[in-house]
């Protein structure tokens, strides 16, 4: 009989190996969990925005003991240019209440609260370790090697969630070369402020309550990209994700883009006399289906960023990564009752995620980054056109209204032409059938 | 409110630093010679990697690598492991 130290070794310890790592301990698996950082949590970072569904499904109500900042009410969406921002958003009681939407959260302290979780489901972790390569034995995936003296561990599978650089799947062939056009390199700031400015700020009653903007648009200058402002409890999560390639081409230094937008004139109000306590930078990724690698070959799963599974529109990725930590060590649990950890055997992780909106979602968008490849000025012309109309109406300037119609429709023919404009919604509807 | 350089916002971030071994590295430093863009030295929000002149290349400070693999995405001759266990960035926040 062949080595083995354990039934299964998660890589990585944040949403999708921690999920995968519980659901196992909780089935009695005997699971290892390896992280490299000092801590689960010391190297993660996201956005700030944490979906509850997908972890309610496995720690019931959670959020009533994990570290969240504030449950969500509202969700801004911002067009700005250099000087205007156009607005819309819902804020809604329904998110007012339990079960929560959504929630704010800093992930080094959330994902060591996770990681407790964990180890007391019976799951061994073990940190400041890194897996070097997996250990391949007639073309099976055997084990890992760390970085650890007599560091091989042994196990019948391996789940990596080693995150967006995933050596492992790359190591194994299982995905193509990410390009710098499919990556995301996401930049924040936690800005110190008083909970009652935080309050008064975002307009919500208490500490408990959460808004979230999100901004996009010319003030880009052309570039794909995101930027949000979060609030937590006694500070603001501000930052802004861009596609590496655009920065490249831009010659534009990430920092100087997220001061940029520090100093808007719609943004400074909401930080101003903050202090800095935290800048972090990690890279999305923002390929979408299309950049999902083979996620399954002979014992072994990939869940999480690992798999590329980020919904870039919907700014969602550690609720798939959750839910598809969740799925491979379901599927492991049905592999270890047959007792074949092949590749067919595994395959029904991918059946899995096909049926639920992880891959659902990524489907539907699946055409969205060619899209926004050939046409970037979908990202700046449009947003740039609704500005200009909103100031336009809202300017009160002794300019009869019909006049002030007949204006914005003759902008839109001059900047897009009614062809142009037939064509872009065309495609658009084109590509997201 | 004070514009924040990339150091004064690096002063912030807590790290292990590894004294003994950088997990950053350039495989052909010839090349960076040549390179029209050397978009390492901007795209790093670390400022990791900046052109040295007179020796002509690129000096490294891998101190002050946030872990993020930018540069790994956006120069193919950038060869980026990550820092040995317990080493490198550790966030308080996240």
């Amino acid at each position: 009989m062949r080595k083995k130290d354990f039934d299964v070794i998660v890589v990585g310890a944040g949403p999708a190996g921690l999920a995968a790592a519980y659901v196992l301990a909780k089935a009695g698996v005997d699971v290892i969990i390896i992280e490299r950082g000092k801590f689960p949590g010391a190297k993660n970072v996201m956005g700030g925005i944490f979906y509850r569904k997908p972890m309610d499904d496995l720690i019931p109500e959670f959020y009533k003991e994990a570290p969240v900042e504030r449950h969500i009410i509202e969700q801004r969406m911002w067009f700005m240019d250099d000087v205007s921002h156009f607005s819309m958003g819902i804020r809604t009681q329904k998110h007012n209440s339990e079960p929560y939407n959504c929630f704010s959260v800093l992930r080094a302290q959330f994902d060591k609260w996770f990681s407790k979780k964990v180890v007391e489901a019976g799951a061994l972790l073990i940190n400041e370790t890194v897996v070097t390569e997996p250990i391949v034995e007639d073309g099976k995936v055997v084990g890992v090697r760390t970085d650890r003296p007599q560091g091989d561990l042994y196990a019948d599978c391996v789940i990596a969630a080693d995150g967006v650089q995933s050596f492992l799947a790359k190591s194994l062939g299982l995905r193509k070369k990410i390009t710098p056009d499919k990556v995301a390199l996401g930049v924040k700031e936690i800005i110190s402020l008083s909970e009652e400015q935080v309050n008064d700020r975002f307009g919500v009653k208490d500490v408990n309550e959460g808004v979230t903007i999100e901004i996009t648009g010319p003030f880009l200058k052309g570039m794909e990209g995101m930027a949000w402002i979060y609030t937590n409890k006694s500070s603001v999560s501000i930052g802004i994700g861009v596609i590496i390639d655009d920065l490249i081409k831009h010659n534009m230094n990430p920092n100087d883009l997220l001061e940029s937008l520090k100093s808007h004139p719609s943004v400074l109000p909401l930080i101003e006399g903050g202090e800095t306590m935290e800048y972090l930078a990690h890279v999305i990724p923002e390929g979408g289906y299309k950049s999902i690698p083979k996620m399954y070959t002979d014992g072994f799963m990939v869940a999480g960023d690992a798999a590329m599974l980020v919904d870039s529109v919907h700014r969602e990725g550690s609720n798939l990564a959750v839910e598809s930590g969740k799925l491979a060590a379901r599927t492991y649990l049905e592999a270890k009752e047959a007792g074949d950890f092949s590749e067919k055997t595994l395959s029904r992780y991918q059946d899995k995620l096909e049926e639920t909106f992880v891959l659902q979602d990524l489907k539907y968008y699946r055409n969205l980054p060619e899209l926004l490849e050939e046409k970037r000025y979908l990202l700046t012309e449009y947003p740039q056109f609704l500005i200009d109309a909103m100031v336009e109406i809202y300017t009160v300037d002794g300019t009869p209204k019909p006049e002030k119609f007949r204006k914005i429709k003759d902008e839109l023919k001059n900047r897009f032409g009614y062809v142009g404009l037939a064509k872009d919604l065309y495609t658009i509807w084109r590509k997201l059938r | 409110m004070k514009k924040l350089r990339i150091e004064d916002k690096l002063y912030l971030v807590g790290y292990n630093v590894d004294h003994e071994y950088s997990h950053l590295g350039i495989s052909d430093p010839e090349v960076c010679k040549t390179c029209e863009k050397k978009q390492c030295t901007y795209v790093c929000p670390a400022s990791v990697y900046t052109w040295d002149e007179k020796e002509q290349k690129i000096n490294i400070n891998y101190d002050a690598c946030l872990e993020c693999g930018t540069c790994r995405f956006a120069c193919d001759y950038i060869t980026w492991k990550y820092p040995r266990g317990g080493f490198g960035v550790a966030y308080k926040f996240g």
